[in-house]
């Protein structure tokens, strides 16, 4: 085993990983920007080095920088988190290049599944069923509208890298898909990590709920599906409250979607956690592949309620070819779940329009109490920048079913106070009382409706 | 006259019209970034753009005066 990480994130999930990284005993190294230097995941680890500026070009993004980190601080394995350069294959190599453990899927399986379009003809091919869409990059709007008139509108338009659901657009004629088709070329050339517009369309289905299974791929080859969770609470595209079990599908549909995600991590020969996302039609009790996300997902937690298993330190045993620390029965078999999880994102936003709100936290009280898990990147009187996502904290709880987690949640919500940043603590609120929502049968079309 | 300010902290990503262009209620004068959303700055009325007083890469607070129309 290595005897160091450096963890090349911030926030809450470097906070998270640190956690994990110290308990095993290990050095936690931290990177961060002039903008986090105060942050509690900087505090906490056992050795921080400044990057530079806080744009993340300047620091998060700037591989040169975190692979010169990882040399002065002597680290022997780096753990990316989510997002900045977690699914960024270059750096994965430069990585194991530079003769460190990358904590990660291969950077082979990263290229292969981090561009939309070819993941989708992989998935296809290992018997993962996809939307009707493009086999091809589509680059120019002509070859869109044309894609568009096979496919059959409504589509959905999105860029073939990069994720967090930005740029993604439906279109439900051709003047519609001109304006997506423009937007998600702009965030292709902007969040994509260059390499120029390439776009995917996919046939777009209404009311439909996103359910993503996470895996696991052993050291031995072995790759287990630790079960579901439903994020189909969204808004612009982009996940605020997760739940598993999903109360929107069957246990045959369950078993069947189980199966296709170890089928596509096997078909890569995936190692480490990774989830393959899913939209599922919950009429017609069917589903679709979707994308499958190359790291640690910020809705971990969920999982980690209902099976007891800590997913980063399986990272870090996967990444030194050790076994996990969980039991595996023959054939794969991961541990049953118990009860119900459900993880709420608290975003420095205002929780009508869902518009960016940052500013230096005055007050923050954390609610506390059987089965409540809060994974915060922030104490009072820390300073939400505009730097970076709105994420604070994520809000988890734990509870013997459904009914029990949401009472749970009700309270915690009603106990967590934030003031200075503008937060969505009133939208969780509201949606924990929304009727759609806890009747368990809603899509992710919710929030829309909720304020239309 | 009407003046053009910031909702929230963000970075001047774009600046869409020029000073002395005629605008139209819901023109784009700028584009913002805060949190890795684009929030387009409007004018809420029509009118001349006599002044911008931010420029691409700035970072400006809430309340601070991005344009004046006139």
């Amino acid at each position: 085993m290595f005897e160091s990480v450096l963890v090349a994130n911030r926030g809450e999930i470097a906070r998270r990983i640190v956690r994990t990284v110290r308990s095993m005993g290990l050095r936690a190294i931290v990177v961060h920007s002039e903008a986090d230097s105060d942050l509690p995941f900087v505090r906490e680890a056992d050795e921080a080095f400044l990057l530079g500026g806080s744009a993340p070009a300047h620091s998060y993004l700037d591989t040169a920088r975190v692979l010169e980190a990882c040399r002065l601080t002597g680290a022997q394995a780096v753990h990316p988190g989510y997002g900045f350069l977690a699914e960024n294959a270059v750096f994965a190599q430069a990585v194991m290049d530079a003769g460190l453990v990358w904590i990660g899927p291969s950077p082979s399986a990263i290229e292969r599944l981090g561009d939309k379009i070819n993941a989708r003809n992989l998935m296809e091919r290992a018997g993962v069923p996809v939307a009707a869409g493009t086999r091809e990059p589509v680059t120019v709007l002509a070859q869109a509208l044309e894609a568009a008139a096979g496919i059959g509108y409504p589509v959905m338009v999105k860029a073939a890298a990069g994720g967090g659901g930005i740029g993604m657009g439906v279109a439900r004629d051709e003047a519609g898909l001109a304006k997506a088709f423009e937007t998600a070329s702009r965030a292709a050339e902007r969040f994509g990590g260059g390499g120029g517009p390439a776009i995917l369309l996919e046939r777009y289905i209404e009311r439909a709920r996103h359910v993503e299974v996470q895996i696991l791929g052993l050291a031995d080859g072995t790759v287990l599906a630790l079960g579901e969770r439903d994020c189909s609470v969204q808004r612009r595209h982009q996940k605020v409250v997760e739940e598993t079990p999903s109360p929107g599908i069957t246990p045959e549909l369950r078993e069947r979607m189980l199966a296709a995600a170890v089928r596509a991590g096997e078909a890569v020969g995936y190692r480490g956690a990774g989830t393959v996302e899913c939209l599922v039609d919950a009429a017609a009790q069917d589903f679709v592949f979707l994308e499958m996300n190359t790291r640690l997902q910020v809705e971990h937690p969920v999982t980690e309620l209902v099976t007891g298993i800590d997913l980063v330190e399986q990272q870090l045993l996967i990444a030194a070819g050790e076994p996990v620390s969980f039991p595996v029965a023959p054939g794969g078999q991961a541990v049953a779940p118990v009860g119900h999880a459900i993880e709420l994102r608290v975003y420095a936003e205002d929780p009508k329009r869902f518009f960016p709100g940052p500013g230096k936290i005055d007050v923050w009280e954390e609610p506390a109490g059987p089965g409540i898990r809060l994974d915060s990147g922030y104490v009072v009187g820390n300073t939400v920048t505009p730097f970076y996502d709105p994420l604070m904290a994520k809000l988890c709880v734990h509870g013997a079913d459904r009914a029990e987690a949401l009472s749970r949640a009700r309270a915690a919500v009603a106990a967590f106070r934030v003031e200075g940043p503008k937060n969505n603590l009133p939208f969780c609120a509201e949606l924990l009382d929304d009727a759609e929502f806890v009747s368990g049968d809603y899509d992710t079309g919710l929030v829309t409706r909720m304020r239309s | 006259m009407a003046e053009v300010r910031a909702e929230m902290v963000a970075n001047v990503w774009k600046i869409v019209a020029a000073e002395g262009d005629s605008v139209n209620e819901g023109d784009t004068l700028v584009i913002l970034e805060s949190m890795k959303m684009e929030i387009p700055v409007l004018a809420e009325d029509a009118g001349v753009l006599s002044s911008i007083k931010v420029s691409e890469g700035d970072v400006i607070q809430e309340g601070d005066l991005i344009a004046i129309i006139e």
